[in-house]
């Protein structure tokens, strides 16, 4: 495996309970190519939390995923409102999540905290009313 | 113990088996998705009374051995078929989640 592998996924944003479909897919694919068990459960649980915030708050995005030798890079982006305060949405139990959204049983604020806890490298970059970037590092 | 024992011990309602012989690990109880999905295990019993769609999702991304509805909670048809195409051991019962969790630790 010398040239990375990339998969591109359209998230929707209007389909809630499709929510999940690409990280469901990037597991299938990642087992398909001999990744561990350990570091696929570490890069889909990270990529479905990335995805349900753009389903939730960003009307749904871009989801990218490259596989090189020793690592997996997640990049997922959208145009959504941006984040104010990052250091405020890193807090667990911290969620700006609408009720109908808790009811499905979303919204507990450990989506970005999942993330960070389960990948090796986490970088936001986000401006209010421009949208926000996500970019998760799994070295292996 | 596998999940067809516990199937048989607990006299669960089956919604769907993809794997009976899959071997249960351990055990985890919660309805917050974001906390499970941080929490559970490979090889746990998932017990919830959740039952949207993501539930499946959660339960292939952990790689959970069952996902145990407590509660009889209803379930739509729509999630046993998305459980049926992602291979997700699918049960049901009337017991508590806490009742279920302590009938499994004293199999």
């Amino acid at each position: 495996m010398s040239e990375p592998i990339r998969f591109h996924f359209d998230v929707d944003g209007e389909n809630f309970s499709s929510a999940g479909e690409a990280s469901v897919q990037v597991k299938r694919m990642l087992r398909q190519i001999g990744i561990s068990p350990d570091v696929i459960r570490r890069v889909s649980v990270a990529m479905y939390e990335g995805e349900i915030n753009m389903v939730i708050h960003a009307n749904g995005g871009d989801a990218d995923v490259i596989v090189e030798p020793n690592k997996i890079t997640i990049i997922l982006k959208d145009v959504g409102p941006g984040i104010a305060d990052i250091d405020l949405a890193m807090q667990e139990g911290y969620s700006t999540a609408p009720e109908n959204v808790r009811s499905l049983g979303f919204g507990a604020g450990m989506g970005l905290p999942n993330m960070k806890r389960y990948t090796d490298d986490m970088k936001i970059e986000s401006e209010v009313g421009v949208g926000t970037t996500v970019t998760m590092t799994v070295l292996f | 113990m596998t999940v067809n024992e516990l199937i048989k011990k607990l006299d669960l309602e089956v919604l769907n088996l993809e794997d009976g012989e899959r071997s249960i690990e351990g055990g985890y109880t919660g309805d917050l998705l974001s906390w499970v999905m941080g929490k559970a295990e490979s090889g746990d019993m998932w017990v919830t009374i959740m039952t949207n769609v993501n539930v499946i999702a959660v339960a292939s991304l952990t790689d959970c051995a069952c996902v145990v509805i407590a509660e009889n909670a209803e379930i739509g048809d729509d999630v046993i078929s998305k459980a049926r195409t992602q291979g997700i051991n699918l049960l049901r019962t009337p017991l508590s989640a806490y009742k279920v969790c302590n009938e499994q630790i004293l199999l």
